[in-house]
């Protein structure tokens, strides 16, 4: 077999793979460095899966992406209303946002395609080749020739970074979420970038749902985000809540999700599932400081 | 009596919210809700086999979630501490045939009470030695053992026929015996009186005493009481992590008998419903668990008998941890809705 095919495979379905991913990580980064950790990122998720779904059947694939930012961000401004208006325990209003949106989705997609749920079809976003780019070797198919939810997270790093380290509003950010006494004395509006942070983070989840469904699977099922959205809350911790580390993270679980199936077209015998806890072991050994150190903005979940 | 006050009003909330949402999706409420009832407490079957039977592990996880709540620990992890229970049990199960009945019972449990354990211990000794919050390290630990399950029912556990994946049956004599004509297993029993003991912990030792003022408050625990908090704190998740083992050791010896995936329906999460929804009190949890388990079983008969998606029940249970959750919010948000509910409903007391 070709060795350079199978890389370039590999590195694609490694990209693919990690785009929701990055995407659902890079908001909760935002979301995370304003001081609040939004355990209900799976469901948004799954929100923004079922609205891509509904809004590419009646509209096309991009009104299904603007359906899915759109209910990433309600189910959000649902759980800033609680968690920081009403100052609720971020925790546990986000597992139950989570568990509200996984019986939402379920009902809502029974009720609009059946109990079988009907293997439908759906318009799909296509790859897009970059002229050029994409004809480098190994890395061009990977990185340059991948649906627009691939550029669309890429995009984002920089511009996140940028607003984060960059702008009075990214320092205020920082400042509500390593000291929100200090920061509110200091005049930021510490609930208002709060609220805004979660909802924004909220709008990535969704666009990470849409991607998920339009970019990659190509269908809805209940309960298909699998764990994603935690799966981008430990990427956050992994890569320090910082846009370029969070990148290299979600390229990690990208890499052990594709290595998986590889392993298993190649039809080796290895026990794939051992590959699948890596990448959370990994995150566990960051967390104790073993890959460099971590520090979490200081007034996170309070 | 205010917390029982709130607990009723979060479980009607819930089920009025799933009432309006399916009449507004075009569903037959009023059928859906008369299903949901007739699958929960319909006859006494459906009570013991469905309801009860549902409501084992849900109690067992939610004291489990109450004890580490309580000593201010979120143990977001009994999914996976569940898992790990489970397959300890299957692997004690396995080799226990020709055992007397309570040894071969017995030892099961504890190897599902020491996985469990072991499962948190890593999470504690994260914590306590690098300060690794909790929430992330039980939470990711969750995903870990669905892994491990799947290699264990693919490999190590996989039935000898190698067809299906899942694990041989366990031996009879470490099955936990019947309790009446139905599919009610001793483990209720268990459950029970893991509850009388927790109770009697809480609210008569000096241990008890510990963990609530280490749960409300560790520094002022530290200073005023000289309580080693971290310590506190620790020994309540690894007991947390112990009895959501044994639950797990639970379902084994007394439902399925055997070790698949997706063994649970999520029961680590609706534990954390369940603790809430008791107030954290072991008797209350004890009522939630059952609530929680009549609201499972009867989500099956809503789908069978009514067609409305099982799943919707989540909703409920969703409000249910909100209202919950609100009961008990601190002041600061832009929402202050304690204290509007205080001078709504007790002006007297409006300063406390």
């Amino acid at each position: 077999m070709d060795t350079e095919v199978l890389v370039a495979g590999f590195l694609a379905a490694s990209v693919r793979v990690a785009t929701p991913l990055l995407l659902a990580a890079t908001g909760e980064t935002i979301t995370e460095r304003s001081g609040v950790i939004n355990l209900g990122l799976e469901g948004m998720m799954l929100a923004g899966a079922l609205a891509a779904t509904l809004g590419a059947t009646a509209w096309g694939p991009w009104s299904g992406v603007t359906c899915a930012i759109g209910a990433g961000m309600l189910l959000a401004a649902v759980f800033a209303l609680l968690a920081v208006g009403a100052r609720a325990d971020q925790i546990i209003t986000g597992t139950a946002i989570t568990l509200a949106a996984v019986g939402l989705t379920g009902t809502i997609y029974r009720q609009a395609y059946g109990a079988g749920g009907a293997g439908l079809s759906i318009p799909t976003l296509t790859s897009i080749a970059i002229p050029g780019l994409s004809q480098i070797p190994v890395l061009g198919p990977a990185l340059f020739d991948q649906p627009a939810p691939t550029y669309l997270a890429l995009l984002a790093m920089p511009l996140v970074w940028w607003v984060l380290f960059r702008t009075r509003l990214g320092l205020a950010l920082r400042a509500t979420g390593e000291g929100a006494v200090m920061a509110r004395a200091a005049g930021v509006r510490t609930n208002l970038i709060r609220t805004g942070a979660t909802v924004i983070g909220g709008g990535f989840a969704g666009l990470a749902g849409a991607s998920l469904v339009l970019a990659q699977v190509g269908s809805f099922a209940e309960g298909m985000t699998a764990g994603r959205g935690y799966v981008a809350i430990a990427i956050v911790v992994l890569g320090r809540w910082h846009p370029g580390g969070i990148a290299l993270g979600a390229l990690l679980f990208g890499v052990a999700t594709a290595l998986q199936f590889l392993l298993q077209t190649l039809g080796l015998d290895t026990p794939y599932q051992l590959f699948l806890m890596l990448p959370y072991l990994l995150t566990l050994l960051a967390l104790a400081g073993a890959v460099g150190r971590v520090r979490a903005p200081a007034d996170l979940g309070r | 009596m205010r917390a029982i006050g709130w607990a009723v009003a979060a479980v009607a909330l819930g089920l009025a919210v799933l009432f309006v949402g399916l009449e507004a999706a075009g569903f037959d409420a009023v059928a859906g809700l008369g299903a949901l009832w007739m699958g929960a407490f319909g006859s006494w079957d459906a009570f013991t086999s469905s309801t009860l039977v549902r409501a084992v592990p849900l109690i067992l996880i939610g004291l489990g979630i109450s004890v580490a709540f309580r000593g201010g620990a979120l143990n977001i992890g009994a999914e996976g501490q569940f898992y790990a229970g489970a397959i300890a049990a299957t692997w004690a199960g396995l080799h226990l045939a020709g055992q007397p009945g309570p040894v071969a019972v017995g030892a099961l449990l504890l190897a599902a009470a020491v996985a469990g354990l072991c499962w948190v211990a890593l999470p504690v000794w994260l914590k306590l030695r690098f300060g690794v919050i909790e929430v992330i390290s039980t939470l990711l630990l969750n995903f870990v053992a669905l892994s491990l399950v799947s290699f264990m029912v693919q490999g190590p556990l996989q039935e000898r026929s190698r067809i299906y994946p899942q694990s041989e049956a366990i031996a009879e004599a470490a099955r936990l015996p019947m309790l009446t004509g139905s599919r009610l297993h001793a483990g209720l029993v268990l459950a029970l009186a893991g509850g009388l003991v927790l109770w009697f912990l809480f609210a008569r030792t000096l241990w008890g005493f510990r963990l609530r003022a280490v749960g409300m408050g560790p520094r002022a625990a530290e200073v005023s009481g000289r309580i080693d908090s971290q310590r506190v704190s620790a020994m309540a998740l690894l007991i947390s992590g112990a009895i959501a083992g044994v639950a797990g050791g639970v379902e084994v010896s007394g439902v399925s008998y055997a070790l698949f995936q997706n063994l649970s329906p999520g029961y680590g999460f609706t534990g954390i419903a369940v603790a809430l929804l008791g107030g954290l009190h072991p008797i209350g949890v004890v009522i939630a668990g059952i609530l929680f388990g009549a609201l499972e079983a009867g989500a099956g008969a809503m789908q069978r008998e009514a067609g409305i998606p099982a799943v919707a029940v989540y909703v409920v249970e969703a409000v249910v941890i909100i209202v919950a959750l609100l009961a008990t919010v601190p002041r600061g948000g832009w929402i202050s809705l304690r204290a509007v509910v205080r001078k709504r409903i007790a002006p007297g007391k409006a300063a406390g």
